[in-house]
């Protein structure tokens, strides 16, 4: 009888990998969509670019059933803390798409009124450029961030996520402590990395 | 047949199965994969989903005052007359059965009248 060799019979691989490749292959879109970019963001979902030949088939417009954000447009101040409570709604592991120049930095939006960029409020994981960026280069953002999904390690994510989740209970602290409106304290904290210089807020 | 019981006795294994099959799924779904779902619940996130927004009131749950349903009557009452009777008045030709069918009409809308007036619909300041 021939010996079996185990190597033969058994295939081992981290958990990680594994986790990992379900993730990367089952992406939940959901549309932060305030500006153009979410017109081109409606024709990569539909039929002729068709997102979904790379797993992010059911695209959710509720925070609570979805897993990959898609930033699509200029985010105001005023927005701000409309974009960082949907993204601490959504389920987790979460990741974000930015879409386009306003979203990544601003764009031409150079004033006072504007959010320079939404990696100053919630942890972005991918930008796409352009104004208004073409689907293809969407999907190649998307798959982008499937390449980046495969690589990195689960604790990480989490750990990345609870951060998050920290700067937003130190937002309602001095929002309660101050007497401010959510956009107030969310300047306020912006302020205060930038004398820091660290630019983020999470 | 040995025993009259014995052509049940397949039904018997049947409602067993049936039952421990949905014992298993009640107690896999309520107890078991519960433990292994991933949890962490967020103040942000157990909040009401307003599109970010914090939410104006706790609920949509609430009373509001009927007042509207007697301002609905009141316009169904002079808005569907105003609107039978204008274009009856124009093609109006001297034939007594149309005069009857508008009396009528008009007579059934005097009841609904009667009644919101009966309801106190008109005293505007309450």
């Amino acid at each position: 009888m021939a010996e079996l060799d185990i190597n033969d019979a058994v295939m081992t691989t981290r958990l990680d990998a594994v986790v990992n490749w379900g993730r990367k292959n089952s992406l939940w879109p959901m549309p932060f969509g305030v500006a153009c970019c979410a017109i081109e963001f409606m024709s990569m979902m539909s039929s002729k670019y068709d997102l979904s030949r790379f797993g992010a088939e059911a695209m959710r417009f509720s925070p609570r059933q979805s897993d990959m954000m898609l930033v699509l447009g200029t985010i105001t101040n005023k927005m701000a803390p409309v974009l960082r409570t949907i993204y601490a709604q959504m389920a987790e592991p979460k990741w974000v798409i930015s879409v386009g120049v306003c979203a990544s930095s601003g764009g031409m939006y150079r004033t006072y009124a504007t959010l320079q960029g939404i990696d100053r409020i919630i942890p972005v994981d991918v930008y796409v450029p352009g104004c208004p960026p073409r689907p293809e280069s969407i999907i190649y953002g998307v798959m982008k961030l499937q390449e980046q999904i495969e690589k990195e390690s689960l604790s990480m994510r989490k750990d990345h996520i609870a951060r998050f989740y920290e700067s937003l209970e130190r937002q309602d602290a001095l929002q309660a402590a101050k007497g401010l409106t959510s956009q107030q304290t969310i300047r306020e904290m912006l302020m205060d990395a930038g004398e820091r210089g660290v630019g983020t807020i999470f | 047949m040995a025993h009259p019981a014995s052509p049940f006795l397949s039904v018997l294994i049947l409602l067993l199965v049936a039952a421990v099959t949905a014992a298993a799924i009640l107690v896999l779904s309520g107890w078991v994969l519960p433990m292994l779902k991933p949890n962490n619940p967020q103040e942000a996130k157990l909040r009401v989903y307003e599109c970010g927004v914090p939410p104006v009131q706790s609920g949509a749950r609430h009373k509001y005052s009927v007042k509207f349903y007697l301002t609905a009557m009141l316009f169904i009452l002079f808005d569907v007359e105003a609107a039978f009777l204008l274009p009856w008045a124009v093609n109006f030709k001297t034939a007594l059965w149309t005069f009857g069918a508008m009396l009528s009409f008009m007579a059934t809308l005097l009841v609904g009248f009667i009644y919101a007036w009966g309801k106190g619909a008109f005293e505007w300041e309450r």
